[in-house]
């Protein structure tokens, strides 16, 4: 394994070398060091950080490898991750590990009509004025946080895609990332042009029982243009080693459309910041998060949807099932902006409590500054319903089955939201494997 | 071999109160038997005991079906011995589909026949499911729909029947299959019961306050429930008297008070 650098300026600017970078980008990592240097480490104190914990997170043990460990794992990925996920085959396949490309095809029809989808280094290098415009400009940005600033001073590996003005990428984009060397600063980057189409496939795993502590500090941008659709799901699936702090943020035009699906699996901690910005008439997003907790994982999900123009749509629904000792936090804001009349609000958090040592907090919140609007807003925690698995087993179905039946229904209404029939069969197993 | 459930001396509790205070009853396969009796009589509680609801606790008493201890078994076990509860009110399980539901159903009697079985083929099962929902007049669409939930009345009364259509219990208890339903649907779902009855000599107990469903499935023994005990057993001709004089002079025989 190569040796780490501690995080430093210069780190940073050793690391741009190693990836033979334009000025600008090494510009734009200085610029997000010197923001996390002046950032504090969130505490309990800070009202997003209240009931997440990260004080047994070492962050001054992270470090990084200037050539990824070249991406030599020495845990081989497990054989589901990458496979075909939807009916149609993919259109373009990035495998990373440690963000590293260990594979990567892009079909030839998606080439002719000019979409763009590769790994985010080559992407800086052949598409600089493309990405300069798009990364960490205008949806996260440096300063939002010390983690996004971290991240923008050592990103790594990730995906850019990019569909051009009036084009339908027709076959499906997909990108898997296997993480094993303890450290991934990936970023996803989509940027859809005016009236374009793609649907994208984003997965993420570790092995399942790594050592020591292990560090995921992800970003991820959408940028859905006028009249644009996106279809985009990550999927993620680390091990409990691993602590998670990711920025996401999709920025949706005059009537475009944003679906956006997050699975989260694994981890021991994760902190995640989703937020859609419905910036113009017709702007539409629906936001649908699925997760399963067990042992003494703790996600924290941290979701806001800003209307900032009249006349726009979002739906958010979060469904998670909690086990053991695990945790789970959902904090939910809708933003209504004093001009944006005639807006479509909803968010929904529903908990499923497995265990009584398991813990949610469900806290949704409005801030409306506009008085034409319909916001509403559910929160629930609930147990399994001994009835309805009574019931079942009173057709001689065993418990356990019975069980597990109850949990997949619980499920199964966001599952719904999927259009991919394997994508929901692979959340749906890891679910069931870890019921037991 | 006839199977019979044999119910002796049974005493159940829910919480501190007791509710069934001895219950004497056997009901064999090919036989048709109603239990009938005011609100509050432990009708219900029967139904649920006997079909393994935890709330209910045994305080004395045995059951057995086809010669085994009924009472030791899960409930799951029960179904899988062929005994049936229709609900008097069906459980809503958002999230699963009839089919989904009606196949786990009916792999599950496969597994624990032969732990290798890989369950009913689709096709297989879906052209049973389809001959059985026409037979009962149901929607073909009811087989994507979430169990129970959204069903009316009496589209979840028929789904308890499709369920033992499917099932092919030996015996079946119907608990109030008759509350709620219009005099139609009533019709459909007894005589779906009735021919399960002639098909498959199943055995039925049917709990019921009116003679009205009694039209469709004639029993030859009715018995009569007050206060957590069987007090008159009798043919159909029981059953009829009930309709016309209510059940005050049982009430006064027993010297039972009504219940508030």
């Amino acid at each position: 394994m190569a040796e780490l650098l501690p995080l430093s300026r210069n780190a940073v600017a050793q690391l741009s070398a190693s990836l033979d970078e334009p000025e600008w980008m090494l510009d734009l990592r200085l610029q997000a060091w010197d923001i996390y240097e002046s950032l504090p480490v969130p505490s309990t104190s800070d009202e997003a950080w209240r009931r997440t914990d990260i004080r047994r997170f070492k962050l001054g043990s992270v470090g990084v490898s200037l050539n990824g460990d070249n991406g030599v794992a020495d845990t081989p990925a497990p054989s589901y991750l990458g496979e075909q996920l939807t009916d149609d085959i993919a259109g373009g396949v990035l495998f990373e590990v440690d963000g590293v490309v260990k594979e990567y095809e892009l079909s030839d029809e998606l080439r002719a009509q000019g979409v763009i989808f590769c790994d985010m280094h080559t992407a800086v290098r052949e598409h600089g004025e493309l990405v300069r415009q798009y990364f960490m400009t205008q949806a996260v940005r440096a300063d939002e946080g010390k983690f996004a600033a971290l991240h923008g001073a050592f990103w790594r590996g990730g995906v850019f895609l990019y569909v051009p003005r009036n084009t339908i990428a027709a076959a499906p984009l997909h990108s898997a990332l296997w993480a094993t060397n303890g450290r991934t600063f990936t970023h996803t980057l989509v940027v859809l042009d005016t009236a374009s189409e793609a649907t994208f496939i984003d997965e993420y795993a570790s092995p399942a029982r790594g050592e020591g502590q292990a560090l995921h500090n992800g970003v991820i941008e959408l940028i859905v243009g006028d009249e644009a659709s996106l279809h985009y799901a990550s999927l993620q699936d680390f091990g409990t080693n691993v602590w998670q702090f990711n920025h996401e943020r999709g920025r949706v035009g005059r009537g475009g459309k944003l679906d956006w699906i997050t699975s989260v699996m694994g981890t021991r901690l994760t902190k995640a910041f989703q937020t859609a910005e419905l910036d113009a008439p017709g702007s539409w997003a629906r936001m649908s998060g699925i997760f399963f907790t067990n042992g003494r994982q703790h996600i924290d999900l941290d979701t806001q949807q800003n209307h900032n123009a009249a006349d726009t749509t979002s739906d958010l629904l979060y469904k998670g099932a909690l086990k053991d000792q695990s945790r789970s936090v959902w904090q939910g804001m809708i933003k209504a902006l004093p001009g944006s009349q005639r807006i479509d609000g909803f968010q929904a958090n529903r908990n499923l409590m497995l265990d009584r040592t398991a813990r949610a907090d469900s806290i949704p919140g409005l801030e409306i500054e506009a008085d034409d609007v319909r916001c509403t807003h559910a929160s629930t925690v609930g147990k399994l319903d001994e009835e309805e698995i009574f019931y079942l087993m009173s057709r001689g179905i065993p418990r356990h089955e019975a069980t597990r039946m109850v949990i997949q229904g619980f499920f199964d209404p966001i599952m719904q939201r999927i259009p991919f029939e394997r994508v929901r069969t692979r959340i749906f197993d890891r679910i069931l494997e870890k019921v037991g | 071999m006839t199977v019979a459930l044999e119910i002796n001396n049974l005493h159940v509790n829910i919480g501190e109160n007791r509710i069934l205070k001895g219950i004497d009853l056997t009901v064999k396969q090919g036989e048709i038997h109603a239990l009938m009796g005011p609100n509050g009589s432990g009708k219900s509680t029967l139904a649920y005991t006997l079909a393994g609801h935890p709330s209910y606790v045994v305080s004395a008493g045995q059951a057995t079906f086809d010669g085994q201890e009924l009472l030791e078994m899960e409930a799951d076990e029960r179904s899988r011995a062929g005994l049936f509860l229709a609900f008097q009110y069906p459980v809503a399980v958002p999230g699963v589909t009839v089919a989904k539901f009606l196949r786990q159903a009916i792999n599950s009697r496969r597994k624990a026949a032969n732990p290798e079985d890989a369950g009913i083929p689709i096709p297989e099962f879906r052209r049973l499911l389809r001959n059985k929902m026409e037979v009962l007049g149901i929607d073909q669409k009811f087989a994507g729909r979430y169990l129970n939930d959204g069903f009316s009345g009496g589209e979840k009364k028929r789904a308890e029947i499709l369920q033992m259509a499917i099932l092919e219990p030996k015996i079946a208890i119907m608990d109030e299959t008759d509350s709620g339903l219009d005099i139609d649907a009533l019709r459909i779902v007894a005589e779906g019961a009735q021919r399960l009855h002639e098909m498959n000599d199943m055995g039925v107990l049917v709990i019921t306050h009116y003679q009205r469903i009694l039209n469709y499935i004639q029993p030859d023994h009715v018995h009569i429930m007050l206060d957590g005990r069987i007090v008159e057993s009798g043919g159909p001709e029981l059953a009829l008297h009930l309709e016309e004089n209510g059940y005050d002079w049982l009430r006064e025989k027993y010297g039972v008070a009504e219940v508030a």
